[in-house]
C-alpha cells in the first residue's frame, strides 16, 4: 500500500487529537484565476484537506448551491485540463495538503480514464470521489486508480446497511466519506447523534478514517460532528459564500476570495474547539 | 445446440447480472440509491414469477388501458407510397395502434406494470419525470387509480409548451414541479427526480418512463412495453399468415421502439429500423439523435450514447416539440446499434411535419409528432421495397397534444 498525502495528513491529525477540516470548492468557480487564488489560501484559513469539484453539466447528487457553482465554472470555460492545471499550480507552493477531485464519471470516461489517472497523478492529485461509481463498478476507475497510487474515496450513506458495508469498504482507501443525510448536498441538516452512531458502526469494520459531510453549515455543527468523526466536510456553505460575493453579472469582486475564506476560518475553528475543551 | 449456445447467439438474452448489454447499461448511481435499485431488482424478479401479478397486469391492460391495440392496414398510405416508387415498389403498411390506448400513448403499458410493483413494495409515493407530458399523464393516471401520491418533475420550458398535459396531470391529482435547473427540459427533470428519490428513500418509488436509467429499469420497461411486439406477432400472423418483413419505430429514450423490436430480435428475416429526431439536421448540431450524432458516455445511471461535448458535458437535445428531446437513449439500443441488429436513421422536423399532415389527410389518424418521425422514415423506405413487403410501424401516440405546436409551425393562429 502506497502512503499518500491523505494517509499522512489523517495520521498527523490523529496524533494531534483532532478531526480534519475538509473544504470543498468547485474548480473554476467563478473563474479559474479567482478559484486558484482561493484554493491556495484555503490551507492558511484552516483547511486540512481540499476537495476540488470537477464541474459537470448534470450534477445529480448535488443541491442548488453546488449545481450553480458548477454552472458558473462551466460558463467561465472550465475544462478538465484547467482543473488539473490548478492542482499543478497549487503544488508549486504546497507539497503537503491533500487534494481530492470530486465529481461525476462522464468527464473522466471521455478523457479517457487511464489518461486521466496519469495526468491527475502527475498534477499532484491524491484522491478521487466519483459520486456515480458505486462498488459495483470498481473495474471502471477504483481499481485502476489504486494501481497508480491514487486513493478512491468511498461514500457510505444512511441507506448503506450492515449487509452492504463490506462491499463499500472492500476497495476503499484514503478515508471513508460518510454522507450524513439521505439526500443531496447542502440541504437538510444532519443529526449529530445519528451520525456518531453510524460512524462508530463503520469504524468497527475498518481502520480507515471516517469524514462526514452533506448539510454542514455552521461552526456549531462542525464542532458536534467532529466529536465523533475523523473529518468534517463543508461544501455548499463555502460555494454559497462565493455566490454571494459576485456582482450582478456573476463576475468576481474584491470579496470573492475574502468571503469564503472568512467562512472557512470561522467554521474550521469547530475542529479545534474540542481541544480547547 | 446446447441451451448456452442458444443464449450466446440470441439478441434477446440481455442484460447480464450487472445490468449490462455488452458494455452499455449498468448501474452508475450514487451509493444512497444503490440499495434501492437492488431492492427494486429483487422485487421485479419476484413479481415476474408471480402469476397473480401477471393476471392483475393483464386484466388492467385489457379493461383499463384497452389492449390489445389493433394492427391496422393503412390502405391509402400504402397506395401513396406505391405511387411515389419509381421502381414499381411500395410496401404494405400496417400501423400498430398504440395511440388508441388509454391516455393516448404506449406509456400506460409501463406505468401499469410499475405501479403494481410499487404497491407490492409497499411504496406510497410515486415520482416521475416527463418531457412532453405523456409519461407524466400516464403516471398521474395510474397513481389516481391506485390512490397514491404523485409528483411529476417537468422542465419549465416543457411546461410552457405542453400546457394541456400539465393541466391533465393536475386534474388527475398530481403535483407538477417545474424544473428550472440546467435548461429546464427532460434531462433536468430526470436529474431532479433522482434528487427527490435520494431524499425520500423510504416511501418513494421512482417510476421511470423510458427504457433507460440504472438497471433494472431498461430491462423492466422493455418487458412492460414488449406487449406491443408480442401482439404484433400474433396479429400479423392472423392477418397475413407470416411475420413482418420490417419494423419501424421512433426513438427518444426508446421505450416504444424496444417494445416493438424485442420480440423480433432473433427473427433474422425481420429488418428493424429505429428513427431518431434530427431536428434541424444532424449536421447542424441542433438535434436529438444520440445514436447518429452522439458518442458513448455515462449519465442517469447507465452507459449509453449521449449528446455531449468534447469535455463530456451533456449538451441539449433539440427537437420540434417535447418528447424525443432527451440527450441519451436506452442502453439496449446502443448495444443493438453496435451489434448491427437494428438500423438507426433520423428525420428532420420538417419531414416529420409533412408526415404528420399526410397521415392525417390520408388515413384520418392524427399522429403524435414522435411517430410522425417514424412515418417520415417509412415514406423514404417504402418506395424502395417490393409491393408484397410487410412493414409494421408503431403509432405510439396520438397527436392531440401537438396540434397547438403544429399550428404554430404552419403559421395558423388558433
Amino acid at each position: 500500500m502506497i502512503t499518500t498525502r491523505i494517509d499522512k495528513r489523517f495520521a498527523a491529525l490523529k496524533s494531534e487529537g483532532r478531526a480534519a477540516f475538509v473544504s470543498f470548492i468547485t474548480a473554476g468557480d467563478p473563474d479559474m484565476k479567482t478559484s486558484l487564488e482561493l484554493m491556495k489560501k484555503l490551507p492558511g484559513a484552516g483547511t486540512d484537506v481540499i476537495e476540488l469539484g470537477m464541474p459537470f453539466s448534470d450534477p445529480m447528487a448535488d443541491g442548488p448551491a453546488i449545481q450553480l457553482s458548477s454552472q458558473r465554472a462551466l460558463k467561465a470555460g472550465q475544462t478538465m485540463a484547467k482543473t488539473l492545471d490548478m492542482v499543478r499550480e497549487f503544488r508549486k507552493t504546497d507539497e503537503d495538503t491533500p487534494i481530492i477531485l470530486m465529481g461525476y464519471y462522464n468527464p473522466i470516461y471521455v478523457y479517457p480514464a487511464n489518461k486521466f489517472l496519469n495526468d491527475a497523478l502527475n498534477a499532484g492529485v491524491d484522491g478521487l470521489i466519483i459520486v456515480d461509481l458505486p462498488p459495483e463498478t470498481d473495474d471502471e476507475l477504483c481499481l485502476p486508480a489504486r494501481d497508480v497510487g491514487i486513493n478512491f474515496i468511498r461514500l457510505a450513506t444512511p441507506t448503506t446497511d450492515e449487509k452492504r458495508l463490506p462491499a463499500v469498504l472492500k476497495n476503499a482507501s484514503g478515508f471513508l466519506y460518510y454522507v450524513s443525510i439521505a439526500g443531496i448536498t447542502g440541504t437538510a441538516a444532519p443529526d449529530p447523534g445519528m451520525v456518531h452512531k453510524a460512524v462508530a458502526a463503520i469504524k468497527q469494520r475498518t481502520d480507515l478514517p471516517v469524514a462526514v459531510g452533506f448539510g454542514v453549515k455552521t461552526r456549531q455543527q462542525v464542532r458536534e460532528i467532529a466529536k465523533g468523526a475523523d473529518g468534517v466536510v463543508v461544501g455548499s456553505a463555502i460555494v454559497s459564500a462565493i455566490a454571494d460575493s459576485l456582482d450582478s453579472k456573476g463576475f468576481a469582486t474584491s470579496e470573492t476570495v475574502a468571503r469564503p475564506l472568512a467562512l472557512v476560518k470561522e467554521l474550521s475553528g469547530g475542529v479545534f474547539d474540542i481541544l480547547e475543551g | 445446440m446446447s441451451s448456452n449456445e442458444t443464449i450466446l447467439n440470441s439478441f434477446r438474452s440481455g442484460p447480464d447480472e450487472e445490468g449490462a448489454f455488452g458494455h452499455f447499461g449498468g448501474r452508475f448511481v450514487a451509493e444512497t440509491l444503490m440499495p434501492l435499485i437492488l431492492e427494486l431488482e429483487q422485487a421485479y424478479e419476484t413479481a415476474k414469477k408471480d402469476e397473480d401479478y401477471a393476471r392483475e397486469l393483464n386484466d388492467l391492460a385489457k379493461h383499463y388501458a384497452g389492449r390489445p391495440s389493433p394492427l391496422y392496414y393503412a390502405p391509402r398510405l400504402t397506395e401513396h407510397f406505391a405511387n411515389l416508387s419509381t421502381t414499381g415498389g411500395g410496401a404494405k403498411i400496417y400501423f400498430k395502434r398504440d395511440e388508441l390506448n388509454h391516455t393516448g400513448s404506449h406509456k400506460i403499458n409501463n406505468t401499469l406494470g410499475q405501479i403494481l410493483l410499487a404497491r407490492r413494495m409497499g411504496k406510497k409515493r410515486i415520482i416521475a419525470e416527463t418531457g412532453a407530458g405523456q409519461h407524466g399523464v400516464a403516471t398521474a393516471t395510474v397513481a389516481a387509480r391506485f390512490n397514491m401520491e404523485c409528483v411529476v418533475y417537468m422542465g419549465a420550458t416543457d411546461i410552457e409548451r405542453q400546457a394541456p398535459n400539465v393541466f391533465r396531470m393536475k386534474l388527475l391529482g398530481a403535483t407538477v414541479i417545474p424544473v428550472t435547473a440546467g435548461t429546464g427540459t427532460l434531462k433536468d427533470a430526470m436529474n431532479e427526480a433522482l434528487r427527490d428519490w435520494v431524499a425520500n428513500v423510504d416511501n418513494t418509488f421512482y417510476l421511470i418512463g423510458t427504457a433507460a436509467g440504472p438497471h433494472p429499469y431498461p430491462a423492466m420497461v422493455r418487458d412492460f412495453q414488449s406487449v406491443i411486439g408480442n401482439e404484433v406477432r400474433e396479429q400479423i400472423m392472423e392477418a397475413e399468415g407470416r411475420l413482418p418483413d420490417s419494423l419501424v419505430a421512433c426513438i427518444g429514450g426508446g421505450s416504444n421502439a424496444i417494445g416493438l423490436f424485442h420480440p423480433f430480435l432473433d427473427d433474422k428475416s425481420v429488418e428493424i429500423y429505429g428513427v431518431e429526431a434530427a431536428g434541424k439536421g444532424v449536421e447542424t448540431g441542433e438535434h436529438a439523435a444520440s445514436l447518429n450524432g452522439g458518442k458513448p458516455g455515462v449519465l442517469h445511471g447507465n452507459r449509453t450514447y449521449l449528446l455531449q461535448d468534447e469535455e463530456g458535458q451533456i449538451t441539449d437535445a433539440y427537437y420540434i416539440s417535447a418528447g424525443l428531446d432527451y440527450p441519451g437513449i436506452g442502453p439496449e439500443h446502443s448495444w443493438l446499434k453496435e451489434r448491427g441488429r437494428v438500423n438507426y436513421g433520423s428525420v428532420t422536423d420538417n419531414e416529420a411535419l409533412d408526415a404528420f399532415q399526410l397521415c392525417t389527410k390520408l388515413e384520418g389518424i392524427i399522429p403524435a409528432l414522435e411517430p410522425a418521425h417514424a412515418l417520415a422514415f417509412v415514406e423514404k423506405l417504402a418506395p424502395t421495397l417490393p409491393r408484397d413487403h410487410l412493414l409494421v410501424m408503431n403509432m405510439c401516440g396520438r397527436g392531440d397534444k401537438d396540434v397547438f405546436a403544429v399550428a404554430g409551425y404552419l403559421g395558423v393562429e388558433l
